[in-house]
């Protein structure tokens, strides 16, 4: 079974959740503890949402140099998949991991309801079993999850199919900038997610694990985990022995 | 010989970064009737110490300490203060 490890570092609160949703994606979750300086041969990493080193600081910078996000930026310039959720995402966006930073909510609050986003691509290893462009229900929970990026930014994402997902409306339009209530944080360009360059790292401010079953209210995030432990298990198929050997 | 120094690291958001904290002080000043005041920013002041053979020494380290972890270049500026200075005389041996 596909191996796919969470990284848990003090503070990380959906790290549970995470693994469980992960198991319910056909997966074997494997927590890996934040002072680890290996990865323990898993297929994929996923950074989970939480407050990782209380958010001092900055949310995600302090975690940023504890000494698994040096494994998993290796892991991830080697092509690894990596998945950001909340906290994770902003702890990839301070690693340089991902482009842009997540600025304090527009609004000012911390904000926990559920928001709809659609994935703007379908062909990526975090999107590949979605199907189709529709609106996704899950929750938010956070306090600085407006996306920033300068403008030149901006236009080289849209450019190369690098927003993975947008905030939007009930019939899936992009919300707005400023003062749409579908648009929770105020994103620029109503970016709710971003991949990296090479495709293989993504981050997002909404939790799918928290909507992964019926009983949650909403299932619509299990696409999203599911695509990931699929692609991991390609790809680890494809890397054959070596990857055994690399255990 | 040694010297400590003691530098303040002001981070503040860039120009154009929004700055919800900011407006929020700025929207808060009518109620005080305070006219003529505008643009508010709200940045972090970080304080610390450094033990260094000189001043310059001290400001490398500091340098990187704002610019690696006290500031995200993205989004916030940085300026370096040199508060206090204290050479100690460290006893021969």
């Amino acid at each position: 079974m596909t191996r796919i490890g969470v990284v848990v570092f003090p503070g990380s609160n959906c790290d549970r959740d995470t693994l469980h949703a992960l198991a319910l994606a056909g997966a074997e979750p494997v927590e890996l503890w934040h002072e680890a300086a290996t990865l323990d041969g898993v297929a994929a990493i996923v950074l989970p949402g939480g407050f990782a080193y209380g958010d001092y600081l900055r949310a995600g910078v302090i975690a940023r140099f504890s000494p698994v996000m040096r494994a998993v930026a290796a892991f991830a310039a080697d092509g690894g998949l990596v998945l950001g959720i909340c906290n994770g995402f902003q702890v990839l966006a301070e690693a340089g991991l991902v482009p842009g930073a997540l600025l304090r909510n527009r609004g000012l609050r911390f904000l926990g309801r559920d928001v709809r986003i659609a994935a703007e691509r379908l062909d990526t290893p975090f999107t590949h079993l979605l199907g189709e462009r529709r609106p996704l229900r899950m929750p938010i929970a956070h306090g600085e999850g407006c996306y920033f990026a300068d403008p030149a930014t901006l236009d080289e994402l849209q450019r190369d199919g690098r927003v993975l997902f947008r905030y939007v409306r009930t019939d899936g339009a992009p919300a707005g900038e400023t003062g749409d209530p579908d648009n929770p944080n105020g994103s620029l360009r109503a970016i709710a997610g971003v991949l990296n360059a090479a495709g293989n790292v993504a981050g997002l401010m909404p939790h799918p694990e928290r909507a992964a079953e019926g009983v949650l209210g909403s299932d619509d995030g299990l696409g999203i985990l599911r695509s990931l432990v699929e692609a991991a298990r390609l790809r680890e198929a494809a890397a054959g022995p070596a990857v055994v050997g690399a255990r | 010989m040694s010297a400590t120094f003691r530098y303040a690291v002001n981070v503040t958001p860039k120009p154009g970064i929004l700055d919800p904290q900011g407006r929020a002080v700025e929207a808060s000043l009518g109620h005080l009737d305070i006219a003529g005041v505008s643009a508010v920013r709200v940045g972090r002041r970080v304080e610390l110490t450094v033990e260094a053979i000189d001043e310059p020494a001290a400001r490398i380290v500091v340098e990187r300490l704002a610019s690696e972890l006290l500031s995200n270049p993205l989004i916030e500026s940085y300026a370096i203060e040199l508060v206090m200075a204290t050479s100690s005389t460290v006893s021969s041996s």
